[in-house]
């Protein structure tokens, strides 16, 4: 990956997850967040399509709905969108 | 005293329905309206495939201050109301102004001329400030939908309760189960009762793009709405409106009126789950379902024909299924089941109504509508959803059911003319 | 025949975020209009009745937040405040037993101000998925049921201004049917410049130099009204559930509920206010000297001031009953404003008190009401009439009685 790139981490998907789609009583600023399923976050399907638009509108990467479904925790998200990014540049 | 409500005229505006003719000769034969849109560009959008009314105000009569002033759907509204009291043979100049009433149901109001203006004032989303040099005198009326309500209540001369019901998707099947009950509480004796939404607007397509609803689907445009197919992939955005006469039935009989049925039950619920999600179970419409048999005083195995909301989704498909299985029991295995969205799309606030209007339209001619583009059943989908080929059947008792965003669950039993009359 | 009494009150008001704080700037004369900014843009109208202390962080939980517009998170908040106030627990009444029926007007102006801005700005593609409901008018009702699981009967009515009072109507009808509670009411916002702007195109609004000059209806410089955002929701309730789960407050009852329409222009009939409150007094089996103050629409135009003074006399003849109204310090709420009157007027009931109209307004004499000005008015109160027009004809009417 070149070094301009920008890259997702656990924390800006954090971040990003409260902008669009808020925070429930599930987790606060202390909770390790990477491996709890979006489920278990308290993000039902509408939040994970505001947040996989944002994703696309911040990073270029599209996430079909099939590909969204499989990617239940922060970290496998993460990991796939960086993914994307490293094969694009 | 126990008012009854019955039907005693009807008007449609669909696509491919130009008439009340037009509609139910596409719907029994099966064939399918859906388009690429026209009204603009449509290489934006992620979904292309519309269901759109062919409808020139000019043509229907409407005078240009009438096209001026009204939002598309008022337009709808006002050449159904015209039209339906005119097939009702009610004369005005006979009527007590006070107790006609008007029901209306729209979803989304008057979305297109909202946003027409929007680009005018904000010169195509140029400038988040809005400009007021630019304000239109007519902007108010296309702020609230009401302005709606007051356009046919004045096409009808109504002077009694006058309201829109807007339930999201169930709004149509709404405003007549409200105008059935003005009827039965004695606050009117006519109601002009119906749905009307003119959606295909770039605000609206988009936001259904958005959470993925529509079908993606371009080729094939008639074949884009697929309901209780294992291929369907979401529904097909419509426009369209129909109005109905509602009468209370002592009224109908002394004048002779005919009857195209009676809506005899109606209830509706909350799934109290999801602004836009189902439970695949089924539970909250199957309760509506029932209220509105026990209304009706009907029995599950007294229904002949179900319509359904049939939307072209899979959780609809699963949960409607379902639903009609938890409130008919083994019936549901018996009864066709269909829906006519396969054919014209979902006008969301109006196909409530468009769709009582069609049930009662089969109970007239004894026909059951196909689901059109039902080539490939869902397997888990297993009741007889009537595919391609419309059906002859004595039909005495039909129920139409519709699911909306916010949650609501609704149901309608009619009894045909024959019924009615007993 | 089951009947429907208020149990709860949510206010949530530019005068006054709780009910006890709205009751007390309303009897005091405690006014929520203020000049309405956007920037260093200028409108025509700049005086407008905003909730200014409202914490969305605080009301709203956070989930609930991307995905509501204003008028919905005001809605929310005015719907928590009407359980608690009933002191009921919502998790206890969940199922289809209870339902929401509130009116709305105008849907949510400032999210699709934003999508729309997003949309012919940036292209299709930068469409929020919330716009495919937060803006809708059923949008508050679906909202609320689905927070507090209410399954049973609901539905969201329009009929601008009028359409607070028909909610009222369609819930105890759902009451009398054996819904056991029905939350009612209306609340409104459309106040971010698009919003804005669609008020002033009514013609109507109100162009003053001061905000306590911005709204005077029945007064003799009347100049229009001045738009707000806000309303009421209520707790509707069976009064013999009411009595079983021994509520603690019982507001009064919805003894009456009629809506006509007027008719259409060049007829020559006369307007059908008049009418919708015979009806509404009919239906609670009221003869006009029953009661004890009228609630008015009060538009704040000359024209419709005058239409809604002969209703009222023909009704009740000339200076036969106090008149007030409170909207005066609040502007017009739209679906909101009639719900707040109702809960107003079950406040008249409680205290015996009528509010007044500000001392600002002059009455005009010539149409012959006796409108409450400057102070409260202590009379007992035990029956109120409320009046509501809608934009286009609409006319709705509500008579509340004290719980018997």
């Amino acid at each position: 990956m070149s070094a301009s790139a920008p890259e997702l981490t656990v924390d800006s998907l954090r971040a990003i997850l409260i902008e669009v789609a808020g925070q429930d009583e599930s987790f606060d600023a202390d909770t390790d967040i990477a491996t709890l399923t979006f489920d278990e976050l308290g993000y039902d399907s509408l939040a994970l399509m505001e947040l996989s638009a944002t994703i696309e509108q911040r990073f270029g990467v599209a996430i079909d709905e099939e590909e969204l479904s499989k990617l239940s925790t922060p970290e496998a998200l993460v990991l796939f969108v960086n993914g994307m990014l490293a094969e694009v540049s | 005293m126990n008012r009854r409500t019955v039907i005693t005229g009807m008007a449609v505006r669909t696509p491919g329905g130009g008439s009340t003719k037009e509609f139910w000769d596409l719907i029994s034969n099966g064939r399918s309206a859906t388009r690429v849109i026209t009204r603009f560009d449509p290489s934006p959008y992620r979904s292309q495939v519309v269901g759109e009314c062919d409808f020139d105000p000019q043509l229907e009569n409407l005078t240009p201050r009438e096209i001026r002033r009204m939002d598309r759907a008022a337009q709808f509204g006002v050449v159904c109301a015209r039209e339906a009291l005119a097939d009702s043979g009610l004369d005005t100049a006979d009527l007590d102004p006070a107790k006609v009433a008007v029901s209306v149901g729209s979803a989304i109001g008057s979305p297109t001329s909202l946003e027409h203006e929007y680009r005018i004032l904000s010169d195509g989303g140029r400038h988040w400030e809005v400009d007021e040099a630019y304000l239109s005198p007519h902007m108010f009326d296309f702020m609230v939908p009401s302005a709606i309500v007051k356009e046919v209540a004045w096409a009808v001369g109504a002077e009694g309760p006058a309201m829109m019901v807007s339930d999201g998707c169930t709004s149509g099947m709404d405003a007549i189960g409200h105008a059935r009950d003005l009827i039965t509480e004695g606050s009117a004796d006519i109601v002009v009762a119906g749905g009307t939404d003119a959606s295909i607007s770039p605000m609206v397509v988009a936001c259904f793009d958005a959470i993925k609803a529509t079908t993606p689907r371009i080729d094939e445009p008639e074949r884009a709405c697929r309901p209780f197919d294992r291929t369907r992939n979401g529904f097909v955005l419509a426009e369209g409106a129909a109005m109905l006469v509602l009468e209370e039935y002592e009224h109908a009989r002394r004048r002779g009126a005919r009857v195209y049925g009676e809506v005899a039950g109606y209830a509706t619920r909350c799934n109290a789950y999801h602004m836009t999600g189902l439970k695949t179970d089924g539970i909250e419409m199957a309760e509506a379902v029932r209220h509105a048999l026990d209304e009706a005083r009907a029995n599950p195995t007294d229904v002949d024909y179900i319509n359904a909301h049939g939307s072209g989704t899979t959780q609809n498909d699963r949960h409607e299924t379902a639903a009609f299985k938890r409130s008919l029991g083994e019936h549901a295995y018996r009864t066709p089941v269909s829906g006519i969205k396969s054919m014209i799309g979902h006008s969301l606030g109006a196909i409530g109504a468009i769709e009582i209007a069609a049930c009662a339209l089969a109970l007239v001619n004894d026909v059951v509508p196909p689901t059109a583009n039902l080539h490939e059943p869902d397997p888990e989908c297993d009741l007889d959803y009537v595919p391609l080929t419309a059906r002859e059947a004595r039909l005495d008792t039909v129920l139409s059911v519709g699911s909306g965003f916010g949650g609501f669950q609704s149901a309608v039993v009619l009894h045909g003319p024959r019924k009615a009359a007993a | 025949m089951k009947r429907a009494v208020v149990t709860g009150i949510g206010v949530v008001a530019p005068n006054g975020l709780t009910t006890e704080d709205f009751w007390a700037a309303t009897l005091k004369g405690r006014s929520g209009i203020r000049e309405v900014e956007f920037g260093d843009t200028r409108y025509s109208a700049r005086f407008g009745g905003r909730i200014t202390d409202f914490d969305d962080k605080r009301h709203i939980p956070s989930r609930l937040l991307p995905q509501t517009d204003r008028m919905t998170r005001l809605a929310l908040y005015a719907a928590e405040s009407a359980f608690r106030d009933a002191e009921l627990d919502p998790e206890a009444v969940a199922g289809y037993g209870s339902g929401v029926t509130l009116s709305n007007a105008a849907g949510g102006f400032a999210l699709s101000h934003r999508e729309l801005k997003k949309l012919w700005g940036e292209g299709p593609k930068s469409v929020s998925a919330y716009l495919s409901f937060a803006w809708f008018y059923a949008c508050n009702s679906g909202q609320i049921s689905i927070r507090h699981g209410l399954r049973g009967p609901s539905a969201a009515l329009v009929a601008e201004q009028a359409g607070g009072l028909d909610a009222i109507g369609y819930s105890r009808r759902s009451v009398r049917r054996g819904t056991r509670m029905v939350l009612t009411g209306g609340v409104e916002s459309a106040l971010d410049p698009w919003g804005w702007i669609s008020h002033i195109s009514s013609g109507r609004v109100a162009r003053p130099a001061a905000a306590d000059r911005a709204f005077l209806p029945f007064g003799t410089d009347a100049a229009g009204y001045v738009p707000g955002e806000g309303g009421a929701v209520m707790v509707l309730e069976d009064r013999d559930e009411a009595d079983a789960r021994r509520a603690p407050r019982r507001y009064g009852e919805i003894a009456g509920y009629a809506a006509t329409f007027d008719p259409a222009p060049g007829t020559g009939r006369p307007p059908g206010l008049r009418r919708a409150a015979e009806n509404a007094l009919a239906d609670a089996g009221l003869a006009p000297a029953d009661i004890d103050v009228v609630f008015a629409d009060g538009a704040g135009s000359p024209d419709l001031d005058r239409a809604e003074a002969e209703a009222i006399s023909a009704v009740f003849g000339p200076r036969a009953v106090p008149v007030s109204v409170p909207k005066a310090l609040v502007g017009r709420l739209y679906a909101g404003g009639a719900p707040l009157d109702v809960a107003t007027a079950l406040l008249s009931i409680r205290d015996d008190v009528i509010p007044p109209v500000p001392a600002a307004v002059e009455p005009d004499p010539e149409y012959g009401i006796d409108l409450v000005v400057g102070e409260p008015r202590h009379v007992p109160v035990r029956r109120a009439l409320v009046l509501a027009r809608g934009r286009g004809g609409f006319n709705s009417a509500v008579v509340v009685t004290a719980a018997a």
